[in-house]
Protein backbone atom coordinates (compact mmCIF):
# COMPACT_ATOMS: atom_id res chain seq x y z
CA UNK A 1 0.00 0.00 0.00
CA UNK A 2 1.92 2.66 -1.25
CA UNK A 3 1.48 6.77 -1.67
CA UNK A 4 3.65 9.16 -3.75
CA UNK A 5 4.42 12.38 -1.93
CA UNK A 6 2.74 14.52 -4.07
CA UNK A 7 -0.34 12.39 -4.11
CA UNK A 8 0.03 12.83 -0.21
CA UNK A 9 0.46 16.42 -0.04
CA UNK A 10 -2.63 16.78 -2.93
CA UNK A 11 -4.50 15.08 -0.73
CA UNK A 12 -4.07 17.10 2.80
CA UNK A 13 -4.74 20.36 0.76
CA UNK A 14 -7.92 19.19 -0.89
CA UNK A 15 -9.75 16.91 1.20
CA UNK A 16 -8.40 17.45 4.98
CA UNK A 17 -7.62 21.45 4.83
CA UNK A 18 -10.03 22.57 1.92
CA UNK A 19 -12.57 19.74 2.72
CA UNK A 20 -12.84 20.69 6.18
CA UNK A 21 -12.72 24.21 5.58
CA UNK A 22 -15.73 23.72 3.27
CA UNK A 23 -17.88 22.07 5.63
CA UNK A 24 -16.62 24.48 8.52
CA UNK A 25 -18.61 27.54 6.14
CA UNK A 26 -21.77 25.58 5.65
CA UNK A 27 -21.83 25.49 9.60
CA UNK A 28 -21.02 29.67 9.55
CA UNK A 29 -23.57 30.09 7.19
CA UNK A 30 -26.36 28.19 8.57
CA UNK A 31 -25.87 29.46 12.26
CA UNK A 32 -26.69 33.38 11.44
CA UNK A 33 -28.93 32.48 9.35
CA UNK A 34 -31.36 30.46 11.49
CA UNK A 35 -30.69 33.38 13.93
CA UNK A 36 -31.94 35.82 11.30
CA UNK A 37 -34.90 33.39 10.79
CA UNK A 38 -36.30 33.28 13.70
CA UNK A 39 -35.86 36.30 14.68
CA UNK A 40 -33.43 35.00 18.10
CA UNK A 41 -30.42 35.52 18.79
CA UNK A 42 -28.41 32.20 20.59
CA UNK A 43 -27.88 32.59 24.51
CA UNK A 44 -25.05 31.01 24.58
CA UNK A 45 -23.26 30.23 27.67
CA UNK A 46 -19.45 30.93 28.77
CA UNK A 47 -18.12 27.49 27.75
CA UNK A 48 -20.68 27.63 24.18
CA UNK A 49 -18.83 31.23 23.23
CA UNK A 50 -15.62 29.75 23.82
CA UNK A 51 -15.87 26.55 21.99
CA UNK A 52 -18.07 28.80 19.07
CA UNK A 53 -14.82 31.01 19.32
CA UNK A 54 -12.36 28.12 18.98
CA UNK A 55 -14.73 26.26 15.86
CA UNK A 56 -14.37 29.82 14.24
CA UNK A 57 -10.49 30.13 15.00
CA UNK A 58 -10.14 25.97 13.80
CA UNK A 59 -12.13 27.39 10.74
CA UNK A 60 -10.13 29.95 9.89
CA UNK A 61 -6.70 28.46 10.10
CA UNK A 62 -8.19 25.50 7.65
CA UNK A 63 -9.07 27.97 5.25
CA UNK A 64 -5.19 29.81 5.22
CA UNK A 65 -3.79 26.25 5.19
CA UNK A 66 -5.49 25.24 2.26
CA UNK A 67 -4.94 28.06 0.18
CA UNK A 68 -1.22 28.34 1.43
CA UNK A 69 -0.53 24.90 0.84
CA UNK A 70 -2.46 24.94 -2.59
CA UNK A 71 -0.17 27.71 -3.93
CA UNK A 72 2.88 27.00 -2.35
CA UNK A 73 3.34 23.16 -2.51
CA UNK A 74 1.09 21.67 -5.05
CA UNK A 75 0.49 24.44 -7.53
CA UNK A 76 4.11 24.54 -8.36
CA UNK A 77 4.51 21.03 -8.88
CA UNK A 78 1.08 21.56 -11.42
CA UNK A 79 2.65 24.23 -13.40
CA UNK A 80 6.27 22.89 -13.13
CA UNK A 81 8.01 23.36 -16.74
CA UNK A 82 8.68 19.86 -18.75
CA UNK A 83 12.52 19.86 -19.16
CA UNK A 84 13.36 19.66 -22.69
CA UNK A 85 13.73 15.80 -24.11
CA UNK A 86 10.79 14.68 -21.92
CA UNK A 87 7.95 13.49 -23.80
CA UNK A 88 5.41 11.97 -20.98
CA UNK A 89 3.20 15.14 -19.97
CA UNK A 90 2.32 12.28 -16.68
CA UNK A 91 4.69 14.51 -14.35
CA UNK A 92 3.34 17.92 -15.66
CA UNK A 93 -0.21 18.68 -15.57
CA UNK A 94 -0.77 22.30 -16.90
CA UNK A 95 1.43 21.16 -19.56
CA UNK A 96 -1.01 17.66 -19.96
CA UNK A 97 -4.04 19.45 -19.81
CA UNK A 98 -2.44 22.41 -22.50
CA UNK A 99 -1.34 19.80 -24.85
CA UNK A 100 -4.80 18.61 -26.07
CA UNK A 101 -7.86 21.24 -27.26
CA UNK A 102 -10.13 18.81 -25.60
CA UNK A 103 -8.64 19.21 -21.87
CA UNK A 104 -6.92 23.18 -22.02
CA UNK A 105 -10.85 24.27 -20.72
CA UNK A 106 -9.65 22.54 -17.35
CA UNK A 107 -6.61 24.90 -17.30
CA UNK A 108 -7.60 28.01 -19.03
CA UNK A 109 -11.01 27.76 -17.04
CA UNK A 110 -10.88 25.86 -14.32
CA UNK A 111 -7.19 26.78 -12.74
CA UNK A 112 -7.32 30.06 -13.79
CA UNK A 113 -10.31 30.63 -11.87
CA UNK A 114 -9.58 28.22 -9.20
CA UNK A 115 -6.40 29.63 -8.21
CA UNK A 116 -7.54 33.45 -7.71
CA UNK A 117 -11.33 32.92 -6.54
CA UNK A 118 -9.55 30.49 -3.82
CA UNK A 119 -8.22 33.59 -1.88
CA UNK A 120 -11.42 35.06 -1.09
CA UNK A 121 -12.89 32.48 1.05
CA UNK A 122 -10.21 32.79 3.94
CA UNK A 123 -9.98 36.37 3.64
CA UNK A 124 -13.98 36.85 4.05
CA UNK A 125 -14.47 33.94 6.37
CA UNK A 126 -11.60 35.65 8.75
CA UNK A 127 -13.33 39.33 8.53
CA UNK A 128 -16.88 36.79 9.28
CA UNK A 129 -15.33 34.78 12.44
CA UNK A 130 -13.74 38.28 13.51
CA UNK A 131 -17.13 40.02 13.19
CA UNK A 132 -18.82 36.83 15.07
CA UNK A 133 -16.57 36.79 17.72
CA UNK A 134 -16.02 40.82 18.25
CA UNK A 135 -20.41 40.81 18.06
CA UNK A 136 -20.58 37.65 19.96
CA UNK A 137 -23.68 37.79 22.72
CA UNK A 138 -24.49 41.36 21.26
CA UNK A 139 -28.34 40.62 20.44
CA UNK A 140 -30.79 42.02 18.23
CA UNK A 141 -29.20 45.69 17.72
CA UNK A 142 -26.50 44.15 15.41
CA UNK A 143 -29.07 42.14 13.29
CA UNK A 144 -27.72 44.07 10.08
CA UNK A 145 -24.36 43.36 10.95
CA UNK A 146 -25.25 39.22 11.28
CA UNK A 147 -27.11 39.77 7.86
CA UNK A 148 -24.26 41.50 6.40
CA UNK A 149 -21.84 38.45 7.68
CA UNK A 150 -23.89 35.80 6.81
CA UNK A 151 -23.92 37.31 2.87
CA UNK A 152 -19.70 37.56 2.75
CA UNK A 153 -20.07 33.71 4.17
CA UNK A 154 -22.18 32.65 1.69
CA UNK A 155 -20.22 34.37 -0.76
CA UNK A 156 -16.91 32.48 0.37
CA UNK A 157 -18.53 29.54 1.06
CA UNK A 158 -19.49 29.76 -2.91
CA UNK A 159 -15.93 30.17 -3.62
CA UNK A 160 -14.14 27.59 -1.53
CA UNK A 161 -17.26 25.27 -3.31
CA UNK A 162 -15.49 26.54 -6.95
CA UNK A 163 -12.20 26.07 -6.04
CA UNK A 164 -12.66 22.51 -4.40
CA UNK A 165 -14.30 21.41 -7.25
CA UNK A 166 -12.30 22.41 -10.07
CA UNK A 167 -9.74 21.44 -7.78
CA UNK A 168 -11.63 18.02 -7.47
CA UNK A 169 -12.09 18.03 -11.79
CA UNK A 170 -8.42 19.22 -12.44
CA UNK A 171 -6.78 16.36 -10.27
CA UNK A 172 -9.07 13.86 -12.20
CA UNK A 173 -7.76 14.87 -15.44
CA UNK A 174 -4.40 15.33 -14.87
CA UNK A 175 -3.51 14.47 -11.02
CA UNK A 176 -0.60 16.06 -9.49
CA UNK A 177 1.56 13.06 -8.29
CA UNK A 178 4.75 11.76 -8.43
CA UNK A 179 7.98 12.43 -5.97
CA UNK A 180 9.66 9.85 -3.19
CA UNK A 181 7.06 6.86 -2.96
CA UNK A 182 5.56 6.60 0.83
CA UNK A 183 4.66 3.02 1.92
CA UNK A 184 1.87 3.14 3.84
CA UNK A 185 1.37 -0.80 4.41
CA UNK A 186 3.77 -3.70 3.36
CA UNK A 187 2.15 -6.33 1.82
CA UNK A 188 2.35 -9.64 3.46
CA UNK A 189 3.03 -11.48 0.44
CA UNK B 1 -29.80 46.51 29.28
CA UNK B 2 -31.25 47.30 25.87
CA UNK B 3 -29.86 50.97 25.58
CA UNK B 4 -26.47 49.65 26.85
CA UNK B 5 -26.66 46.80 23.79
CA UNK B 6 -27.17 49.65 21.46
CA UNK B 7 -24.22 51.28 22.55
CA UNK B 8 -22.01 48.90 20.87
CA UNK B 9 -20.67 50.60 17.98
CA UNK B 10 -20.79 48.84 14.37
CA UNK B 11 -17.75 50.73 13.30
CA UNK B 12 -14.95 48.01 13.79
CA UNK B 13 -17.28 45.65 11.76
CA UNK B 14 -18.15 47.87 9.17
CA UNK B 15 -14.33 48.65 8.74
CA UNK B 16 -13.73 44.57 8.91
CA UNK B 17 -16.24 44.58 5.99
CA UNK B 18 -15.57 46.77 3.85
CA UNK B 19 -11.42 45.57 4.36
CA UNK B 20 -12.08 42.48 3.37
CA UNK B 21 -14.13 43.61 0.02
CA UNK B 22 -11.81 45.69 -1.09
CA UNK B 23 -9.25 43.02 -0.83
CA UNK B 24 -10.90 40.64 -2.86
CA UNK B 25 -11.14 43.84 -5.46
CA UNK B 26 -7.84 43.72 -5.19
CA UNK B 27 -7.44 40.15 -5.88
CA UNK B 28 -9.12 40.62 -9.16
CA UNK B 29 -7.82 43.51 -10.19
CA UNK B 30 -4.07 42.22 -9.77
CA UNK B 31 -5.56 38.93 -11.52
CA UNK B 32 -6.24 41.00 -14.60
CA UNK B 33 -3.57 43.27 -14.66
CA UNK B 34 -0.84 39.88 -14.24
CA UNK B 35 -2.94 38.37 -17.17
CA UNK B 36 -2.78 41.98 -19.59
CA UNK B 37 0.28 43.44 -19.13
CA UNK B 38 3.90 41.88 -19.58
CA UNK B 39 5.20 44.37 -17.36
CA UNK B 40 3.02 44.01 -14.18
CA UNK B 41 3.14 39.45 -14.74
CA UNK B 42 7.12 40.29 -14.81
CA UNK B 43 6.99 41.74 -11.16
CA UNK B 44 4.26 39.27 -9.56
CA UNK B 45 6.17 36.63 -9.13
CA UNK B 46 7.63 37.11 -5.79
CA UNK B 47 8.07 33.16 -5.57
CA UNK B 48 9.22 31.97 -8.40
CA UNK B 49 7.69 28.15 -8.39
CA UNK B 50 4.37 29.49 -7.98
CA UNK B 51 4.57 32.59 -10.49
CA UNK B 52 2.36 35.84 -10.87
CA UNK B 53 -0.30 34.15 -8.50
CA UNK B 54 2.60 34.43 -5.06
CA UNK B 55 2.30 38.69 -6.16
CA UNK B 56 -1.25 38.64 -6.84
CA UNK B 57 -2.12 36.87 -3.37
CA UNK B 58 0.44 38.59 -1.20
CA UNK B 59 -0.29 42.29 -2.79
CA UNK B 60 -4.37 41.64 -2.36
CA UNK B 61 -3.57 40.56 1.11
CA UNK B 62 -1.66 43.14 2.05
CA UNK B 63 -3.92 45.93 1.08
CA UNK B 64 -6.87 43.82 2.56
CA UNK B 65 -4.77 44.23 5.99
CA UNK B 66 -3.45 47.64 5.80
CA UNK B 67 -7.31 48.83 4.36
CA UNK B 68 -8.53 46.96 7.52
CA UNK B 69 -6.66 48.25 9.75
CA UNK B 70 -6.56 51.90 8.14
CA UNK B 71 -10.62 51.84 8.35
CA UNK B 72 -10.88 49.97 12.01
CA UNK B 73 -8.12 53.14 13.26
CA UNK B 74 -11.04 55.72 11.98
CA UNK B 75 -14.24 53.90 13.19
CA UNK B 76 -13.28 51.81 15.84
CA UNK B 77 -15.99 52.93 18.39
CA UNK B 78 -18.14 54.77 16.06
CA UNK B 79 -21.45 54.25 14.79
CA UNK B 80 -21.60 54.09 11.09
CA UNK B 81 -23.91 54.49 7.93
CA UNK B 82 -23.50 50.38 7.69
CA UNK B 83 -26.33 50.02 4.74
CA UNK B 84 -23.76 52.21 2.92
CA UNK B 85 -20.84 50.86 3.76
CA UNK B 86 -22.37 47.09 2.37
CA UNK B 87 -23.18 48.12 -0.88
CA UNK B 88 -19.96 50.14 -1.63
CA UNK B 89 -18.02 46.41 -0.01
CA UNK B 90 -20.65 44.34 -2.14
CA UNK B 91 -20.10 45.90 -5.41
CA UNK B 92 -16.65 45.70 -4.81
CA UNK B 93 -16.38 41.63 -4.26
CA UNK B 94 -18.63 41.49 -7.08
CA UNK B 95 -16.74 43.24 -9.29
CA UNK B 96 -13.17 41.32 -7.49
CA UNK B 97 -15.69 37.89 -8.61
CA UNK B 98 -16.27 39.06 -11.84
CA UNK B 99 -12.63 40.18 -12.56
CA UNK B 100 -11.07 36.43 -11.56
CA UNK B 101 -13.64 35.25 -13.89
CA UNK B 102 -11.64 33.79 -16.77
CA UNK B 103 -14.06 34.72 -19.53
CA UNK B 104 -14.78 38.07 -17.98
CA UNK B 105 -11.60 38.66 -17.79
CA UNK B 106 -10.53 37.70 -21.75
CA UNK B 107 -13.76 40.06 -22.59
CA UNK B 108 -12.26 43.23 -20.58
CA UNK B 109 -8.90 42.29 -22.22
CA UNK B 110 -9.77 41.77 -25.78
CA UNK B 111 -8.73 38.18 -26.04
Amino acid sequence: MQITLRDLVTMIHGMLFGGLFLMACFGVVVLPHRSLATGESAILTQAGRGRERLYLIAMVLLGWAAVLSGAYLVYPWYRAAVPAGVMDLGAYPQRLLMSDPRTAGWHTLGMEWKEHVAWMAPMLMTTVAWVMMKYQGTGEEHRRVRAVVTALAVVAFLAAGIAGEFGALLDKHAPVEGGRVITLRQDAR
Amino acid sequence: MKEAREAVPNGAAGAAILAACLGCFALGVLAMAGDGSKAVARLLPFYGPTGPLSGVSTVAILIWLASWFGWNHTWKGKQIALGKVSVVAFVLLALGLLLTFPPFEDLLLGK
